[in-house]
């Protein structure tokens, strides 16, 4: 590798040739700011249209100023990053932006995490001389996002997110100079477009151009209704962020002060997504063993790989993307629809409350939760098996609001019967955690033997593909596991052409899975804090005495009081759903 | 400069308005009806979804397949198409994004950045008036004011009937002639608003 010197600031640094200067910088400690410019830099994932100009250095001999995020350092360069100039360059450019931008900061749902007020704040912008016609835009909500492009400073984050990591394509920069947006196809709403609800537009967008629509309002009027009970189930992920938003080391585990919280905002019932991961467990895993012996045995009409169904972003984009495709999924609903499912029916009968006197709210790291909820296969009557979804942002939000010191909360315990989990159900949050969990009880059912070691580390990882093959007692089964979904999109062209030779195929929206799903604490490009989640759920699991779903004594009571037998007739009925062919939808309406 | 109008004096040919210092106002408004009394066919109102014959979608298809459906050659295929239809409504985007596996949205984006190209068709006489640097100090925008007068339709629409389109260029290299107007092929020179009637008059019974 050829090397490089230069000088930054007065200090050389050496670096790998090709390297730019915000990357030569940041290795001595030099933090030029950038806002266009975005990485996660485990996941390869990088945007750098070098539009913004915020990121300027003079370079000696150079006539203009720099975009440090896409100039290449060279040899003997000599570079400042701080001088009159350049920070007066600056200081025009965030002008500039802001004079065009609402100033509605403190209603604003992105004030205290938007990147361009901290870059206002860092340089001490007092005054906008720029005053001048504003762009506006009609805002568009829909079932899970809302778009207020007044707000968007085309830093096309969003569009590298939805294009490169997704492939979903539904945003694109439109228009020209002045008039340039980002919006979908024809400029049509979201809703009508190829859009996922995955989230990852949201999650890094630096402004309020993007946000989720807030549910909180709704659950706060249902909680002081006497005449509801509201239970709330809390997906795995979401215990491994929250603490962020209080301040916390990213990677601290708050599940017992989360609990604790709901507990005070009112919640009747504490539950945990994670027993409704235990049964997606019983159901997908049945399933998979179901289609494996009839493959076996030689019935060529059996689908496979089995593809796995948790995730509401993936499931809309197979939905849009693979309509040819649609018998391949596992037909299981997701967790948080499971476990709506059972506690609209198992569980207010047992405790003697009327569907329609229950509401179920369910607290998730993803946006795509909030259109899933509202799935039209999904209701009873009009009624919706879960109610309202919260992001663990909002579930942030409302405990500010309700007075509560999170910090100082003591750790309690989630209810029962629909509180008690595995270590596998734990894990769904993380990449390859689903099918690891399906590995832990298929396993056994298969083979009748006990597995000794339970952790499956060659599905873990954060690798955008992986695959392992797992010994299920002489029978080799090919698991492929994919997390983003461009990355799906390339397992999902090798089953289309036939050239797949997996069995099972996990598959998550966004990268890393649920812990960085679009409803978690803004991660603003650090790929570290994704790790770190993703330990808190392993480390839960290993800190478990159960660890496989089928032996979580609740999940056992339940077959035996109500369900009978996974995949059976009751299970048909309650907790697997059916796809819907969306490629035509993908076009322009009146 | 309307903000500064003190009195309006009516006069046969409209209303002729006097700044605060008694200068008149070089520009003559005209209250009078449009001389074609066309509605103009929004952009946002095209919503209607198109039903593409075979054959046209076969034709996209040809097309995109001329230049391998290399998704690299988007913008030759657009200007194609358009030659070939005559505007790129948002069926047929839909049909190139399909051919090119790109997404609808990454074709509208360039459709809608580069200004030749068009959504809504074109008038069977498309007007295009050049605004470059020589007819427009000239008087090309009070031309271009006249004709939307006349016609009654802004900038980029169509009347009605699909006769006349209405466009603004940037210099066809007759500067010579400035202001110039195009109909079709055709091109006018030295073009003052009093002859819009005349041009329009020509096309009127075709």
């Amino acid at each position: 590798m050829e090397m490089i010197k230069l000088t930054i600031d007065n200090k050389i640094v050496e670096v790998e040739k090709g390297t730019t200067i915000l990357k030569a910088a940041r290795k001595i400690g030099i933090d030029i700011p950038t806002l266009c410019y975005f990485e996660l830099c485990d996941m390869k994932i990088e945007n750098k249209p070098g539009g913004c100009r915020i990121c300027v250095v003079e370079i000696n001999g150079r006539k203009n100023l720099a975009p440090s995020c896409i100039t290449e350092a060279t040899e003997g360069m000599v570079v400042n990053t701080h001088n009159i100039r350049v920070l007066n360059a600056r200081r025009t450019v965030v002008k500039l932006m802001i004079s065009d931008h609402p100033f509605d900061c403190l209603v604003c749902a992105k004030s205290g995490n938007c990147e361009l007020q901290t870059i206002a704040t860092k340089f001490g912008i007092r005054d906008i001389p720029y005053k001048g016609e504003k762009s506006t835009y009609r805002k568009d909500t829909s079932p899970s996002i809302i778009r207020d492009i007044d707000k968007c400073i085309m830093c096309r984050r969003c569009e590298m997110m939805c294009n490169e990591v997704q492939t979903v394509g539904a945003l694109s920069a439109v228009n020209r100079g002045f008039k340039s947006v980002v919006a979908p196809a024809f400029e049509m709403d979201l809703e009508k477009s190829p859009c996922t609800y995955c989230g990852q537009c949201v999650s890094v967008c630096p402004t309020g151009a993007l946000t989720e629509v807030d549910h909180s309002n709704d659950v706060l009027r249902a909680l002081s209704d006497s005449k509801k009970t509201v239970i709330v189930q809390t997906a795995p992920a979401v215990r491994a962020a929250l603490g962020e938003e209080f301040g916390l080391e990213p990677g601290t585990s708050v599940t017992g002060k989360m609990v604790a919280a709901l507990r005070r905002l009112g919640f009747k019932y504490v539950f945990d997504t994670n027993f409704a991961a235990d049964l997606t467990i019983m159901e997908e895993g049945t399933e998979l063993l179901g289609r494996l012996n009839r493959h076996l045995s030689g019935d060529s009409s059996v689908k496979l790989p089995m593809l796995t169904s948790c995730c509401p972003g993936w499931v809309n984009f197979f939905e849009h993307n693979f309509s040819d495709l649609l018998d391949i999924p596992s037909t299981a609903k997701s967790p948080q629809q499971m476990f709506g499912a059972i506690a609209k029916s198992y569980f207010a009968d047992k405790i003697g409350v009327k569907r329609n006197d229950m509401v179920v709210v369910s607290i998730m790291p993803c946006l795509a939760k909030k259109y899933e909820c509202q799935r039209e296969e999904f209701k009873v009557d009009g009624n919706p098996d879960v109610d309202f979804s919260l992001s663990t942002r909002e579930l942030a939000q409302f405990i500010k609001q309700a007075n509560i010191d999170f910090l100082d909360l003591p750790d309690e315990d989630f209810d029962n019967p629909l509180g008690e989990s595995s270590g596998a159900g734990v894990i769904f949050g993380n990449t390859g955690g689903v099918i690891e969990a399906a590995c832990r009880t298929a396993y056994e059912l298969h083979t009748g033997k006990t597995l000794e070691k339970v952790d499956f580390e060659a599905l873990r990882g954060m690798d955008g593909i992986r695959s392992a093959t797992i010994d299920f007692d002489g029978l080799p089964l090919n698991i492929g596991i994919a997390h983003g979904l461009a990355n799906a999109r390339i397992l999902l062209n090798e089953v289309r052409a036939g050239k797949s030779n997996y069995h099972a195929i996990e598959i998550m929206a966004c990268p890393g899975g649920c812990i960085g799903g679009g409803g978690q604490p803004f991660h603003h490009g650090n790929s570290e804090l994704l790790k770190k989640r993703a330990s808190v759920l392993y480390q839960e699991d290993t800190n478990k005495t159960l660890r496989k779903s089928h032996q979580n004594p609740h999940i056992i009571k339940l077959y035996e009081d109500f369900l009978g037998e996974p995949c059976g007739h009751k299970s048909h009925k309650l907790l697997h759903t059916k796809y819907f062919d969306k490629s035509d939808e993908v076009s322009i309406h009146e | 400069m309307v903000n500064k109008i003190l009195s309006e004096d009516k006069k046969d040919d409209g209303i002729k308005l006097t700044k605060k210092d008694g200068a008149e106002i070089i520009k003559t408004l005209d209250k009078s009806e449009p001389l074609y009394k066309y509605a103009s066919v929004e952009k946002e109102k095209v919503k209607v979804k198109l039903k593409l014959s075979e054959e046209k979608i076969n034709k996209i298809k040809e097309i995109c397949k001329l230049f391998d459906n290399e998704a690299g050659e988007l913008i030759n295929i657009l200007h194609q198409t358009q030659h070939s239809l005559g505007y790129l409504p948002a069926e047929v985007q839909e049909v190139i994004a399909h051919a090119l596996n790109v997404s609808s949205a990454h074709v509208y984006g360039v459709v809608t950045f580069y200004s030749y190209f068009t959504m809504i068709p074109k008038g069977r006489f498309p007007i295009s008036v050049c605004t470059g640097t020589a007819c427009y100090v000239r008087g090309a925008e009070k031309v271009l004011d006249e004709f939307k007068r006349q016609l009654g339709i802004n900038m980029g629409e169509t009347s009605v009937d699909g006769k006349f389109s209405l466009s603004c260029l940037r210099c066809v290299g007759a500067c010579g002639l400035a202001p110039v107007v195009l109909v079709g092929e055709k091109v006018y020179g030295r073009v003052s608003p009093d002859g819009v009637k005349a041009i329009l008059d020509a096309y009127k019974e075709v």
